[in-house]
């Protein structure tokens, strides 16, 4: 499941769509707008994004997941459009066999999904706005 | 040449629109049309030709569309 949503994100579906008899461990990354941005209050985020691009970009990163940890399933999520703070703007779900390898591809999900899919992020603030850019982790 | 163009994010707030078609000189490369449509360019702005990701001297067809991709913001 690889999916952008202009509203919100469904954390169960898509921890339901990683979950199964042989995965015996599973993660659930989400990553929740903040409201603050170097002292300054932000009052709302809103996403865009290349659809075709974003989703063959998310299902390229879930594949190489499936093949750097075999019997993984991954299924990923991320909103598009205005999100107040507070709200998923990105949920990645991971199931594998046993919890070691489920964290690596938690975390290589989550690092990927930044530093590669294509969409943006503006952050409005009480006195103005900005287009915010990932910096390599 | 005419070439359709999409924008995204800042490029497409300056651009004042989401895309365009715009007409260019045959030689034209995706690289040069980007420094024509945006006089102060971004670093780190990626080019998309005909659905593949292209370097800047990837030369342009009558028809082509061309995404300019910000540095993603995405998480």
């Amino acid at each position: 499941m690889y999916q952008l949503v202009d509203g919100a994100l469904d954390r169960g579906a898509i921890e339901a769509a990683v979950t199964t008899p042989e995965h015996g461990a599973v993660l659930v990354f989400v990553g929740v707008t903040r409201d603050h941005f170097e002292g300054r209050r932000v009052v709302r985020l809103s996403y865009e994004a290349w659809d075709e691009g974003a989703i063959t970009e998310m299902r390229r990163i879930g594949s190489e997941i499936e093949q750097r940890w075999p019997g993984a399933r991954v299924a990923m999520a991320h909103r598009i459009g205005d999100v107040p703070p507070g709200e998923a703007s990105v949920v990645i779900a991971v199931g594998t066999a046993h919890r070691a390898a489920c964290y690596e591809a938690s975390r290589y999900g989550i690092e990927q999904l930044k530093a590669r899919v294509p969409i943006w992020k503006k952050e409005l603030y009480e006195d103005g706005a900005s287009w915010k850019e990932n910096l390599p982790s | 040449m005419r070439i359709s163009v999409r924008y995204f994010a800042m490029l497409r707030e300056r651009r004042g629109a989401p895309s365009e078609v715009v007409v260019v000189a045959p030689g034209a490369t995706v690289g040069s049309l980007y420094a024509d449509l945006f006089p102060e360019p971004r670093p780190r702005v990626g080019f998309v030709v005909r659905g593949e990701v292209a370097p800047a001297d990837a030369p342009l067809a009558d028809g082509d569309e061309v995404l300019f991709l910000p540095p993603v913001g995405g998480g």
